[in-house]
């Protein structure tokens, strides 16, 4: 089918049949690496205890069950960790995506006294280390009364810098004749916020929650300072605590790993066109 | 609708700013609040000696100025943190972006197939929970049982004490973390790269270029902003190391692992010294900064020929 | 319109299923690793004979304890009752988080006479008690007898010169990656009871200075790091061996230094055939059977419960003898009341006989509230002496560096003290 006169358009056409081999052998020497340490996670989680720890190690368990998962529920009281997991996740995107967007569109389109001096100050922000602020920020709640509670999590993620410059980025290709026109109209600014800028905004919405989620269920160090009590802990606080307890079982400690990683998985499977779209125009664009 | 006010434009311009403020106040509050204040807070307890006894009864503290400051660099564990951090950020950023530019650059080929499958298998460990994957590499480094030593000894070599030898246990961390990282920076370089456009690549092969040429001449200079961007970030990132010597070493072994951020979490939320505490995560703060610093300088000085 | 409906409802239904009777008293207990497991066993029967009190246990691990306690005390979320391990009892009631026990004690049937000396004494501070012991914690020998028997070794040692014998008979019959004894290089406790073993004290002048450059503990710290110099011991963590009971079991080493805890895990994980084979027995010192670590746990009330009352009611339950004994049954923990001991059951105990004669001979750490973290160097300091990267006279020259600049507030507060 390759016509003559067709000029080859790639420099791999270039290279001779055995390039296509290496190029995609290579891949999936990389997907294999990738994927490895997930699949195993996998298959260990259905291994009877103790049965990991032998010589030489198994690929797959030799009589599967659900021993561990059922340890993990009965317990562990994973189903507690997981509902905190959920709810957490799930407050802070929904609470978040109203302020960064709110935000974001503003320091595209409505004009303010000192707007792109105070965004480029947020910017260079950015460079600041989270940790930083842990320590005060610990006293600062325990004033306010918000350790160990739920809040403690969720209040300091209401906001961020990188969700505001996302947002605001991609607020910038919204035409302005078509405010404009509105705002002629007699509309208010957030009537135009609500019919107009929000439905244009939608693509970002979805990667904005979908980064957001994914970064708060997987967030781990600041849930583990705040949470004192056991019922309020997430997955990965709740797997930590597990891991420096049950450091000889490790068949549980897979399990435990299995439902933490798991929903995230999903989401991510499920929305990943948005989020790995979110991400390469925050890199085009930035 | 409300009628057409034929309202001054200085006086409308006046409500729309006040209407901006409101839709930005809530999240500048927050970030006030919750973010630039602590800073602020942190930097003034790294001037005190606010510990337990301090948190007990405050008429036990004591303003020390730059005590703390002096002290920590006088002190060799923080100078051992600070090079462990420099290992795992030199070796670990060239790693990375290695494996993701050489990830992107085979993604992008014409060659390639089943594109979608093998970009969502690179990038799933960075979806993953750092503490989750942790416990498997933890697992899968053991000394007897993991499976690398075995696949190693399959080659003849001895197994291993990855996470127990003092000389292994940091590039098993590097390992860990550039397996979980790298197919982040792999999609940033992969829009980079679907961004070039093709007449390039046409006028390059025109001229009789090869393809190593091409690369080159045409791929990396075109590629050269977002990769210096990447860069930076990566680095910055890799400063902040924390969770993976948290769940798989505790900083071990002989504090081979323990980098400046473990150490600030050490100090201030094991033993609650907190004037200390806050004193490393300032200075690891100047570190960072300084350092991106003279990268813009150096990537804006090197856009600017 | 319908959204504030079901947010009212919600609301209405959250706050009918948190409000409680109002004659029940909850109280939250904290309590780390196997006890804690095996603590909420014993709740039910205590909730049945206390009507209108609810206790709910929370576990943490021992390695996160320490810190999830200061927190929750920076953070003013402290339980109403915890296990506080003794050696923390100081730091505590530095900061003022313990409320003192002294008239409970009087009113009730604890009994401090009934209780091994050192143990209770590790509970005042300042002339005040401010806890209860729960169990009793020692390290001593856990041994393969039969390992010991085919090196020709016929009586477990009883001083350092016949323990240093027998543990070179033993690695010489050893295949390559098998050893003599496994002494973890996370744990300090085999170190400190070596240390404790010696007469010179590990802090001097009412703790205010470090003192391990005196002759004792160079001598404890030399004897240690011999053993892996010899090649006795590897110079490994107890999470390398990968599972400790297992490799016991295997013969990867003879000799293990741990504590009551590990009765009841071997017996339960070492299959059938392997349970002859191990036994007991108390720690060898220079030159005849040496002291130990006086641990432990006790049962603490924090100052800032809004629910004493009940919690000491629960500590009071807990410290029955007959409870005591039923928790030991469930743990393998030993019951810190003398009058426990002369139960049957216990004194016909053939591995527990060993720690019976061992807690007569404990001392007790020093009662400073910096202990914890000059523990931490002590471990750190070891383990690299153990790996050959400092030779003994760097090693406690080290050690007393950093434990001076530990205690320089210590001092600054007593000193301001002292002139007050």
């Amino acid at each position: 089918m390759t016509n003559a006169s067709q000029k080859p358009r790639w420099w791999s056409d270039y290279l001779p049949r055995p390039a296509a081999l290496l190029v995609n052998g290579l891949l999936l020497a990389g997907a294999a690496f990738a994927l490895f340490p997930l699949l195993w996670m996998l298959a260990a989680s259905f291994m009877a205890p103790g049965e990991a720890s032998t010589y030489p190690p198994p690929l797959l368990p030799a009589h599967p069950t659900l021993a561990n998962y059922r340890e993990l529920f009965t317990h562990a009281g994973m189903g507690r960790y997981l509902a905190n997991s959920i709810l957490l996740a799930a407050a802070a995107t929904a609470l978040s995506l109203v302020f960064n967007v709110m935000a974001g569109y503003a320091f595209a389109k409505l004009r303010f006294r000192g707007r792109e001096r105070l965004f480029r100050l947020m910017l260079g922000a950015l460079v600041i280390p989270g940790q930083v602020a842990m320590v005060p920020l610990f006293l600062l709640l325990k004033q306010m009364g918000l350790v160990d509670t739920y809040g403690g999590v969720i209040v300091p993620a209401l906001a961020s810098i990188f969700g505001i410059f996302l947002v605001r980025q991609y607020a910038l290709s919204i035409p302005d004749d078509l405010l404009e026109a509105a705002r002629i109209d007699g509309a208010s600014e957030w009537k135009i916020f609500r019919a107009v800028v929000v439905p244009l905004l939608s693509p970002i919405i979805v990667t904005l929650a979908v980064f957001t989620l994914l970064g708060t269920w997987n967030d781990f160090m600041w849930p583990l300072i705040v949470l004192s009590d056991q019922n309020l802990y997430t997955l990965p606080v709740a797997l930590a605590s597990l891991s420096r307890e049950h450091v000889q079982d490790n068949e549980l400690m897979m399990a435990g790993s299995v439902l933490t990683t798991l929903p995230v998985l999903i989401v991510f499977l499920a929305l990943q066109r948005y989020y790995m779209q979110g991400l390469m125009m925050g890199a085009v664009k930035g | 609708m409300t009628g057409r006010e034929r309202v001054a434009p200085s006086r409308r311009r006046a409500r729309r700013r006040q209407v901006a403020w409101c839709f930005v106040a809530p999240a500048l509050i927050v970030i006030a609040v919750f973010f630039v204040i602590p800073v602020v807070a942190a930097f003034a307890i790294s001037l005190t000696d606010f510990d337990i006894y301090a948190l007990a009864d405050p008429s036990n503290l004591r303003v020390v100025g730059f005590r703390n400051y002096v002290e920590l660099l006088e002190r060799p564990l923080f100078w051992k943190a600070l090079g462990n951090t420099l290992y795992f950020v030199a070796a670990g950023v060239p790693l990375s972006l290695a494996a993701s530019l050489g990830a992107a650059l085979l993604l992008n080929s014409r060659l390639a197939r089943f594109q979608p499958f093998f970009r969502t298998a690179l990038f799933a460990p960075v979806v993953t929970t750092v503490v989750a994957v942790a416990v498997i590499w933890r697992y899968l480094l053991g000394t007897r049982y993991g499976l690398l030593n075995y696949a190693l000894s399959s080659v003849g070599i001895a197994p291993i004490d990855w996470l127990g030898d003092p000389r292994f246990a940091m590039p098993a961390i590097i390992l860990f973390a550039v397996w979980k990282n790298f197919g982040y920076n792999m999609i940033i370089l992969l829009a980079g790269l679907q961004s070039i456009p093709n007449e390039l690549y046409e006028a390059a092969r025109i001229d009789g270029a090869s393809a190593f040429a091409r690369l080159r001449f045409v791929t990396l200079p075109m590629l050269a902003p977002i990769l210096s961007i990447v860069a930076i970030l990566t680095i910055a990132g890799y400063f902040q190391l924390f969770a993976e010597p948290y769940v798989m070493t505790q900083g071990g072994p002989l504090q081979s692992t323990l980098s400046v951020l473990y150490l600030m979490y050490e100090e201030g939320f094991k033993y609650w010294n907190l004037g200390n505490a806050s004193a490393v995560a300032f200075l690891l703060f100047v570190l960072i900064f300084g350092v991106t610093l003279l990268q813009t300088r150096a990537a804006r000085e090197q856009f600017a020929r | 319109m319908q959204w504030a409906l079901v947010l009212v409802v919600a609301t209405g239904l959250l706050a009918a299923c948190s409000r409680q009777p109002q004659n029940v008293t909850t109280i939250r207990f904290w309590a780390m690793g196997r006890e804690g497991e095996v603590v909420t066993a014993l709740v039910p029967e205590f909730e049945r004979t206390h009507p209108g009190i609810r206790v709910v246990v929370q576990q943490l691990p021992w390695t996160a304890a320490h810190e999830k306690l200061l927190t929750a005390f920076a953070g003013d979320s402290t339980p109403d009752i915890a296990q506080l391990g003794n050696t923390w009892i100081p730091e505590f009631v530095a900061l003022g988080a313990l409320s003192p026990l002294d008239a409970r004690v009087t009113t009730s049937t604890v009994d401090p006479k009934d209780y091994f000396s050192g143990i209770w004494d590790t509970n005042i501070v300042g002339g005040h008690v401010y806890g209860v012991p729960w169990y009793v914690d020692t390290r001593l020998l856990f041994y393969r007898r039969d390992l010991l028997e085919a090196a020709g070794i016929h009586d477990v040692p009883a001083s350092w010169p016949e323990w240093t014998r027998a543990l070179a008979a033993v690695k010489a019959r050893a295949p390559p990656d098998h050893y003599a004894i496994l002494l973890p290089l996370n744990e300090v406790e085999p170190l400190l009871a070596l240390a404790l073993q010696q007469d010179d004290p590990l802090l001097r002048d009412g703790g205010r200075y470090g003192n391990f450059e005196s002759t004792g503990f160079r001598r404890a710290l030399a004897f240690y790091i011999d053993m892996f110099r010899r090649g006795f011991a590897p110079p490994m963590t107890a999470s390398q061996m990968s599972n400790v009971w297992t490799e016991f079991g295997r013969g990867t080493f003879a000799f293990y230094i741990s504590g009551p805890w590990n009765i009841g895990e071997f017996e339960r994980r070492l299959p059938a055939e392997l349970q002859g084979t191990w036994a007991t027995a108390p720690l060898p010192g220079p030159s005849g059977p040496g002291a130990s670590i006086a641990g432990g746990s006790s049962l603490v009330v924090f100052h800032a419960s809004q629910a004493k009352d009940a919690a000491w009611q629960l500590v009071e339950y807990l410290s029955q003898p007959d409870i005591e004994l039923r928790f030991r049954e469930m743990t393998g923990d030993l019951p810190p009341r003398r009058s426990a001991w002369r139960d049957p059951a216990l004194a016909n105990d053939a591995h527990a006989r060993a720690f019976h004669d061992q807690l007569e001979r404990v001392k007790p750490a020093p009662k400073v509230p910096e202990w914890e973290r000059i523990a931490d160097e002590m471990r750190n300091v070891a383990e690299r002496a153990a790996r050959g990267q400092w030779t003994v006279d760097e090693a406690v020259r080290e050690l007393d560096a950093r434990t001076d600049r530990i205690l320089e507030k210590r001092r600054w507060l007593l000193a301001r003290a002292a002139r007050d």
